[in-house]
Formats: C-alpha cells, structure tokens, sequence
C-alpha cells in the first residue's frame, strides 16, 4: 500500500495517535526503513484521474511508475490551474518530500511550475506541454508528444470504415493542438477515400459534457458515422455515439471498453512507457533533456487494438502507415496542401516535418475539413 | 448582529443582585459562536463515520487535516492563500444580504474586474508600477462594481430577480472573458493556452513580506472590517439593514431604497472585482480561463456560513481555506477521492443551516430572559 508507506514517515503524527491509532503503527516499523530509501513523486491531475480521458492517461503512467522498485507515488486530482497547484506541489514537497514532481496540465506552466521550480531548485518538475524554453530554469521540464500521427492512423482507419463519407470531430478549442488534431485525422481519412469529409465542431472548452453530447447528436443527425473528439473527457462522445449506432475513435486513453462494439480504434498517449523511462533516467543520474518530444516512433503516443469490426483492408493500410511513420521516413503535413477556404497553406514540395515550428502556429484547417476556425 | 447597547444596559440594570453572569450578559453572542461551531463539530463527525465506512481509520482524517490546514506554517500559509479570494468573494454575497437580495454571481464580478484590472495594466505600459497597480485596483473594482450594480438595476427598475439575474450574468462574463482572451485582448504568442499579454514582473503585487501569502488576503480583511462598520456602525449601514428588514417601512419613513440598493450592489462587486484584480496581480500575471476557478462560487458558501456577517465571513474563508487546503493531504495519505472534500463541504453546509433553529433556544444561553 503506497498510501502507508507515506504516512509512517511522519514521527510528530505517531506520537499524537499512539493511542488511537495503534493497530495500524504497529505493521509501520518495518515500511519506514524501506520507505527511506525512496523516491517520492507526486502526479498532479486537473480532473479525475477516471476520466476516461487525458486524466486517465496520466494516471495509467503514474500507475505504471508505481510498479517500480524504490518509489513511492503520491497522486492529487481536481487541481485548478490557479495557484492552488503551486500550494498542492509545494504540499508535496514539504509535507511527503516529494523530489519529482509531474503537473500534467497545460496551464500549470505558466507561472506556477516556473515559480515553484525557482524557489525549490533541488525539486524537479516535468510538465507535460513542451512548453520549456532555454529561459526557464534547468530543473523544470515540458515534454509533449506529436498525437497528430496517431490521428492521422485513426483517419485511415475512419476512412475505410466509413459507409456515408462524412466524419464527424468534437473539438475543444481552435487552438494549434486541437486544429493539428483535426487536420491529421481529415488527412488520413482522405488517404483511404478522397471523398471524405469532416465536419467539426467546436464546444468552447475542454470540459462539456452537455455540448459534446449535443455536438454528438447533431454531427450524427447530419449523416455523420465515424466520430472522434479532441476535449478531456471523450467518454461523453464515444458512449453517445455508440448509443445512436455510430463507429468512433477515441482519444486520450483506451475507451473500447466504453463502446466495444463502436470503437474503431484510438490515438492514445503513453505515458506508462514515458513515465518509467523518465524515474529510470533520474535513478541512473541522468539528466531528462528539458525540451522532450516525440511521436509513435518515440513511444509517447500509441494507436488502440483495432476493434473487431474494422476491415483488413483498413487494418493493412493503417499498419503500413504506421510502420513508415515509426521508421521516421513519413511527413504527414507535405505539400501541397490547401485549406477549407482553397488557399494554398503548405506549398508544393515543402514538407512539414514533425518538429517543424510551423506547424505548432496551425491556424487553418485543411481542404475536407467543414467548419471554420472562428 | 450581536447584542449591544440595549441589551447591556439591561442586563446591567437587572444584575447588582442576581448572579451577573458572563452567559446573561453575553449569551447571544455566545450562541453566535458556540452554535456554528458545535455544527461544525457535528458535521466532522459525520464526515469521519462516512470515512470510517469507506475503510479508513477517522483519527488519521483529522489528523491529517489538521495537518494540512494548520498543523505548519506552511499550511497555515497555504490556507491563508486559499481563504484570500474567499472573503472577499463572500463579501459579494454578503453585503446584499443585508437589503434582502440573494445575490450569487460573485464569479461573474471577479470575472470582470480581472478583465478590466488586466486592461488598465495593459493600457498603461510605461507608467511607474504604483500608478499601475492604483489602476488596476480601480478597475477591478468599477468593472465587478458596475456587474452586479445590472442585477441591483435590474431588480429595482425591472423587478428582474436579483439571484437569477446574477447567476446568469457569470455565464455573460465568461463568455466575454473567453472572447476578450481568445480574440481582441489575444497575445499572439499564446498558442494552446489563449492569454493576454502579460502585465509584467514590476506591475505585481507579490506576497505579505514573510510569508507567501499575497496581499489579497489583507485586502479581503480591510474589506470584510469596513463591510462591518459600514453595516453595523452607520447610518447609511442602518438604513439598509431597516430596508432589509421591510422594504415598505423603509420607503414610508422615506430612505431611498433605490439608491440603497444600487450602492450596496456596487460595493458588493466592487469587493468581487477586487478579487480579480488580485488573481491578475498577485498569481496569475494576465487574463485567461483559470481565472475561472470558481471563487465566486465558494464564496457565497462562505457568506452563508458566515450567516451574511461580514466579520465572521473572515475566520469562516480561513476554515473553509484550510479545508480546501488539507484535501490534497487526504488524497494522498488516505487515498480518498477529491469529491471527498465537495461531500465535507456540503455536510458542513447542511449543519449549520440546520443549526439556524436552535437560535434562542438553548436554555443556559438565554441571555435577555
């Protein structure tokens, strides 16, 4: 039990419950040498670590953390993006000597992570984001993951799966990740059939059940049979579409148990892999590079399992796909490309690469993509 | 809200012979303690048999939110900071209060004055800090004023529920909040995360010095005390505690309840705004969505616990801070879920609601008869 093990570090509080408390002190002797020796990491969540979601995925690391020999694993949900998430970290430092510390969410960067990780120096902070730049200080970290390639895999998918050609994407906001989300995927579907479109819509923020569920219901209404999303939770999606008889695929974390009969396949992260390799490297006094990023080849993000419904011919082209974009020799943003409105955005013979900066500016969504950016 | 001077004398007139007792002289005021806080009491009780029923051993809960709370000076520290927004967030809802008005939209208020305290800072880019600060203060506090000010014109010239109106003015603000951040006010550089500008290093108003509690919480504490005076020890506070009382009678004797109310509506969001303002200037630099982050709405938790008393608005915020502050304890020692601390919250809240009946009523307590 990790919880135990943390507490028993504490000799004020095993003074004040000796009465009361000792049964339970009474296992603590042993624990407490064992815990000495360990590290402690705290994961920071924004919503509930069961969210189905980019939650869920985050715990599923720090779950796979806790399977380490010498760790022990501290975890808080429902942390707001205000300075409570510096008093939370803060709490973790100096309540349960915490040395390394992951705030998972986008908006704990700036100013919280910075300030806390220049008044604790001997802490380290790795927030997920890929937000660091060589101003900010070395023991703070933002790592990210290029999720797009495992949208543009679930496209593929999506367009041989669909029977009517019209996709449908729930989407948060209009913002560069989510637009590189949208276009992969319409790019994708537009490799297996040409036709293809995605109709998109956004809901304003990345918590609304009752608008994605509304979104849902209208994209399915207007003939739309594959769906995917780009909001924290996709279970409203994923569970609303199966419900009305549509396919979809997920986003975040693994949903098929959520529709097994719908879900096609998913663009999911990994941090089971990323977050033990990070704990390995510390343990080994290695230094986490600042700025770490990567793709499918990287194993950061990863596809779901197909579902059983899903087609050998859509599976094959999927799988080769795959299979160049983990030998890194595939661009998923080459040129040309138009956007919806027709003008050209990447110019014949100009390939994208991942890391090209160009594309965290995205600002259009592509040709086959219906909706618009504001 | 407390006894005084006709009780006083009173009780001094009727004791040379009888016992003269601390309790008859100083009952109500005792009731105004012991009440809330033998409800308090009741509802970590419940809490803890709640607990003990998911399998964990009560003694370590309060052991440990003890220690979160307040067992270290930096729990202290932490749950200072969290009270800060809270009192004067509860102000929002307090100060109407006194007229009779339900208003909830003290997130909507604290929306708007960190809106336009981040616009005044923006708009003064080389002023010296002091002058931008002084800004900011001013422009927190007339754009949260002038928000709820809607739902007092409203309720006054349109008969517009106070409490409806209010509550639908935060789904307003935020959705100007999202426009302005995402669109007009957009620093272009803000890629995922849509933002302002920020307002700058020098124009922060950084911590109490010796601790890293921020100024707020001093604001909130000079606010709740003026709130008191205002209400309790003037005239203009007396008139509005008469109109409170019944409006009809207020009019006859001739007070003027429209302005009574625009007035109060004011600096009911003026102290939300003020909020805001200190959310930019002390935490988070610039304008964007977590400064959505629900303040306001604990806020008027705060003010009810608080029975609308702008004093007690003050050790309530700190309880209610520490209680937010020790929840992360009990997530990770004792492994309970967030909505743990939600469900404490709301046994509290049914407690001392609750406890409102047994006002007058305890018989050692009696203080007049």
């Amino acid at each position: 039990m990790n919880f135990r093990r943390a507490d028993f570090r504490s000799i004020t509080r095993r003074h004040l419950l000796q009465g009361g408390a000792a049964l339970t002190l009474g296992s603590a002797l042993g624990v407490r040498t064992a815990a000495a020796a360990d590290m402690t990491i705290g994961f920071i969540y924004v919503g509930s670590r069961d969210d189905y979601g980019y939650n869920q995925a985050h715990a599923q690391g720090a779950a796979a953390v806790k399977k380490m020999a010498g760790v022990s694993v501290l975890e808080e949900e429902k942390v707001p993006e205000t300075d409570a998430v510096e008093k939370t970290m803060e709490s973790m430092i100096n309540l349960d000597g915490a040395s390394l510390l992951f705030p998972t969410s986008f908006g704990y960067y700036n100013p919280h992570v910075l300030k806390m990780a220049a008044k604790y120096p001997k802490a380290h902070f790795e927030h997920c984001g890929g937000l660091w730049t060589d101003k900010d200080p070395q023991n703070a970290g933002s790592y990210f993951g290029y999720i797009d390639e495992a949208q543009y895999i679930s496209g593929i998918v999506a367009g041989h799966m669909t029977k009517s050609g019209k996709l449908g994407f729930v989407a948060a906001k209009p913002i560069p990740q989510v637009l590189r989300n949208i276009n992969a995927f319409t790019l994708g579907a537009r490799l297996a059939n040409p036709k293809a479109t995605t109709q998109v819509i956004f809901t304003g923020d990345w918590s609304m059940p009752v608008k994605e569920a509304e979104a849902t219901n209208s994209l399915i209404d207007q003939g739309v049979d594959v769906l995917t999303c780009h909001v924290d939770g996709p279970k409203t999606v994923v569970e609303n579409a199966a419900r009305r008889g549509a396919m979809v695929c997920g986003y975040h974390c693994g949903q098929s148990a959520l529709a097994p009969k719908a879900y096609l396949t998913g663009a999911e992260w990994n941090w089971e892999a990323l977050y033990p390799k990070f704990v390995k490297m510390i343990q080994a006094g290695e230094k986490i590079p600042n700025f770490y990023r990567g793709g499918l080849k990287e194993e950061i993000v990863k596809c779901s399992p197909y579902g059983e419904m899903v087609s050998a011919e859509a599976r094959k082209h999927a799988d080769d796909v795959k299979a160049k974009l983990m030998g890194g020799d595939y661009t998923i943003f080459a040129g040309p490309i138009a956007d919806n409105k027709g003008k050209t955005v990447i110019a014949s013979g100009t390939n994208q690469g991942q890391k090209d900066p160009e594309l965290e500016k995205m600002d259009y969504l592509v040709e086959g993509v219906l909706g618009a950016t504001s | 809200m407390t006894t005084d001077a006709a009780e006083t004398v009173d009780a001094v007139a009727v004791s040379p012979a009888a016992d003269p007792g601390f309790l008859q002289r100083y009952g109500t005021s005792v009731e105004y303690i012991l009440i809330p806080g033998a409800a308090l009491i009741a509802a970590l009780a419940v809490f803890g048999l709640f607990v003990f029923l998911f399998g964990k051993n009560p003694l370590n809960l309060y052991y440990y939110m003890y220690q979160g709370a307040f067992g270290t000076w930096f729990s202290w520290q932490n749950s200072l900071t969290r009270a800060a927004p809270l009192i004067l967030t509860a102000l929002c809802t307090a100060l109407p209060a006194q007229l009779g008005m339900v208003i909830i939209g003290g997130e909507g208020a604290l929306l708007i004055g960190a809106l336009a305290a981040t616009g005044a800072a923006l708009a003064l880019p080389s002023a010296p800090h002091l002058v931008v600060q002084f800004a900011m203060v001013c422009a927190g506090m007339l754009g949260g004023g002038l928000w709820i000010m809607l739902s007092g014109g409203l309720r006054q010239y349109r008969g517009v529920n106070e409490t409806i109106s209010s509550l639908l003015l935060v789904y307003i603000a935020l959705a100007i909040l999202n426009h302005l951040v995402e669109g007009p006010m957009r620093d272009p550089a803000s890629l995922n995360k849509p933002s302002t500008p920020e307002i700058g290093a020098a124009n922060m108003i950084g911590s109490i010095p010796g601790t890293d509690v921020h100024w707020g919480l001093l604001f909130g504490v000079i606010a709740a005390v003026a709130s008191y005076i205002l209400i309790y020890r003037t005239t203009f506070g007396f008139a509005a505690r008469v109109a409170g009382g019944n409006i009809r009678a207020a009019r006859i004797v001739g007070l003027n309840v429209g302005r009574l109310i625009m007035t109060i509506c004011f600096l009911a969001g003026a102290s939300a705004g003020l909020a805001g303002m200190v959310e930019v200037a002390a935490v988070e630099g610039r304008a964007n969505a977590n400064l959505a982050a629900g303040y306001g709405f604990t806020g008027i938790l705060v003010a009810f616990l608080a029975r609308q008393n702008p004093l007690a608005i003050i050790p309530v915020a700190i309880v209610l801070g520490g209680i937010s502050a020790s929840g992360g304890l009990l997530q990770r020692r004792l492994g309970l879920p967030d909505a743990s601390v939600q469900v404490l919250q709301g046994i509290i809240f049914v407690f001392v609601l609750a406890s409102d009946a047994l006002y007058g009523r305890i018989g050692f307590l009696k203080g007049k008869t």
